[in-house]
């Protein structure tokens, strides 16, 4: 681990002051960023605690919905009763991912700036990143690639974001709420990360002067009917080869009123799946409804050498957490 | 048991005492006395190389970095440690290298096998990924604070009774998981103990005796 200097900060406006310093980062719960230290691949000359500061509150903001601070635990959101009851594919996301004592560590700022497991980026002994070193090429995309992305990859980077959390957040319309040295600012989720594009090395809007405050979830009355689907190698403690979100209102004739549908493991950026949505909106919510919505979204889709398994995965997701939310009562 | 197997008998006991001891001479010999072909030969000093490596980087202090140390009270087991550390020194590496409590382990050191993990203000944690400098006013629990004095912890008593361990390696962490899952709540059904143990890995696969360690525990706690 590179030498650093670290502080303690204890109010956002001060973390805010200190970010300015050369190749800051703040740290959080640590669960990405020391073992990212710990491989050589993150190296902050500053490193700013925020632990301490005052951003761990869950708030009942009644009809604006519920506001949550960057320094909640991935666990203590995934059990609080506001979140279990209204916005169960959170829950169910935050619950699915890593192990309880990750989930008591990670925080939900950290997890919005978690980095890809890409083998390529975690590893420096692979000479070619172009997320971590720009210019040099990408490994994966001539390499071993069964985890890597399927849409909305560059020439340059065909990494996925591993949150399951941020693919709850994207289906929920979640809205991010940073302080920089010239004030707060409000970023909607589908803007918070980027695609790869040329520069796979940016991979968020957010400003090196800007701290993450909070995460505001909007009024989702629907969102009861929801589920987080995650496929993976293993049954506990593994990342998803592909996940869905899904969120989806009925009439009473069972037709799609409104509905939310976000892919996790299959790009840059939590997926938001727009285009089945549209497909599916006043349509009568059956197996060859969704189907049609899944094929819609993953035309589009692209795969390599050994993640190709992926499209039709995606898609047969899509279709089964669809299902399982149309079946609830 | 093969006929090129046929020497190891005697190098099966070096093998354990291996195991057991770490000892540098011990693995010397061992594995001279199974390099009986010319390619277990080849393999032997890269073998005898890589146990060296791992042997000088254990020695290493934290406190030898660029890095100025910074003095800190840690509260670990009721008792306050004052300490000057590296700030890149983990709460683990602290707790093994510098104040001696070895009972918490390092295994990945990546916060993926659990055998690291420990107990702040209640709650579980991989001591491996969080800095120690990060828990200055936190009341930390390891396994050597689990028991009250002489009298063992019903976690730990429920881990003998129904040999929860093989090894043992990974048996600290997943004493002090299994603890706090009993506070979490999370411990309803068989299913629900593995998917919240699931952050506690055992290379000797003891998971169904950890299973009932731990829901004989919850029995007797309730």
């Amino acid at each position: 681990m590179n030498p650093f200097a670290y502080s303690r900060a204890s109010d956002p406006t001060q973390a805010v002051a200190e970010a300015v310093k050369p190749r800051a980062k703040f740290l959080g719960g640590g669960t990405n960023l020391i073992d990212l230290m710990k491989m050589g691949v993150e190296t902050p000359a500053n490193l700013i605690d925020i632990n301490k500061l005052p951003l761990a509150q869950i708030e009942d903001r009644k009809s604006q919905g519920v506001r949550i601070g960057a320094l909640v635990r991935n666990s203590d959101l995934a059990e609080h009763e506001l979140i279990k009851s209204g916005y169960p594919v959170l829950s169910e996301a935050l619950l699915s991912g890593a192990s309880p004592q990750l989930r008591n560590m990670a925080t939900v700022g950290g997890n919005l700036l978690q980095r890809t497991r890409c083998y390529y980026f975690y590893d420096p002994a692979f000479p070619q990143c172009n997320k971590r070193n720009p210019g040099s090429g990408c490994g994966a995309i001539e390499g071993y690639n069964r985890i890597h992305a399927i849409l909305g990859q560059s020439d340059q980077c065909i990494a996925i974001h591993p949150s399951d959390m941020c693919i709850a957040m994207a289906a929920l319309d979640a809205v991010v709420r940073v302080q920089g040295s010239k004030g707060e600012r409000e970023i909607p989720f589908a803007d918070f990360h980027r695609l790869p594009g040329n520069t796979p090395n940016i991979e968020t809007n957010l400003q090196q002067d800007e701290l993450i405050t909070a995460v505001d979830l909007p009024i989702i009355p629907f969102a009861t009917r929801s589920h987080y689907l995650k496929v993976r190698d293993r049954a506990s403690y593994a990342f998803a080869l592909v996940s869905v979100a899904a969120i989806l209102d009925l009439d009473q004739s069972k037709k799609v009123k409104a509905v939310r549908v976000a892919l996790g493991g299959v790009a840059h950026k939590p997926w938001r799946a727009s285009k089945a949505e549209e497909s599916l909106v006043g349509k009568t919510a059956d197996e060859k409804t969704f189907r049609a919505a899944a094929e819609a979204e993953l035309a589009a889709a692209k795969g390599y050498k050994h993640n190709s398994f992926k499209i039709e995965l995606a898609k047969r997701a899509i279709v089964r957490a669809l299902t399982t939310v149309a079946a609830m009562a | 048991m093969n006929e090129s197997d046929a020497p190891v008998d005697s190098g099966l006991e070096e093998f354990d005492e291996l195991l057991i001891l770490s000892n540098l001479e011990t693995r010397r010999k061992f594995i001279k006395q199974v390099a009986g072909t010319s390619a277990a030969i080849t393999i032997g000093p890269a073998l005898l190389s890589a146990a060296d490596a791992t042997a000088t980087s254990q020695i290493a202090s934290p406190s030898k970095s660029n890095s100025d140390s910074i003095s800190m009270t840690l509260k670990i087991n009721g008792k306050d440690y004052t300490v000057d550390l590296d700030p890149r020194t983990t709460l683990l590496d602290a707790l093994r290298e510098r104040l001696h409590l070895t009972g918490s382990k390092k295994g990945c050191d990546h916060g993926q096998c659990g055998a690291c993990t420990v107990l702040v203000n209640g709650r579980r944690i991989n001591s491996c990924l969080t800095l120690a400098v990060m828990h200055e006013g936190d009341e930390i629990t390891t396994i050597e604070g689990i028991a009250n004095g002489d009298e063992l912890h019903p976690m730990q008593t429920a881990f003998i009774e129904h040999d929860g361990f093989q090894c043992g390696y990974c048996t600290p962490g997943q004493i002090c998981s299994a603890v706090a899952l009993l506070k979490e709540n999370h411990a309803n059904s068989d299913d629900e103990i593995r998917e919240f143990m699931s952050g506690n890995l055992c290379r000797c696969g003891a998971y169904p005796n950890i299973l009932a360690a731990i829901k004989d525990a919850k029995t007797k706690s309730t």
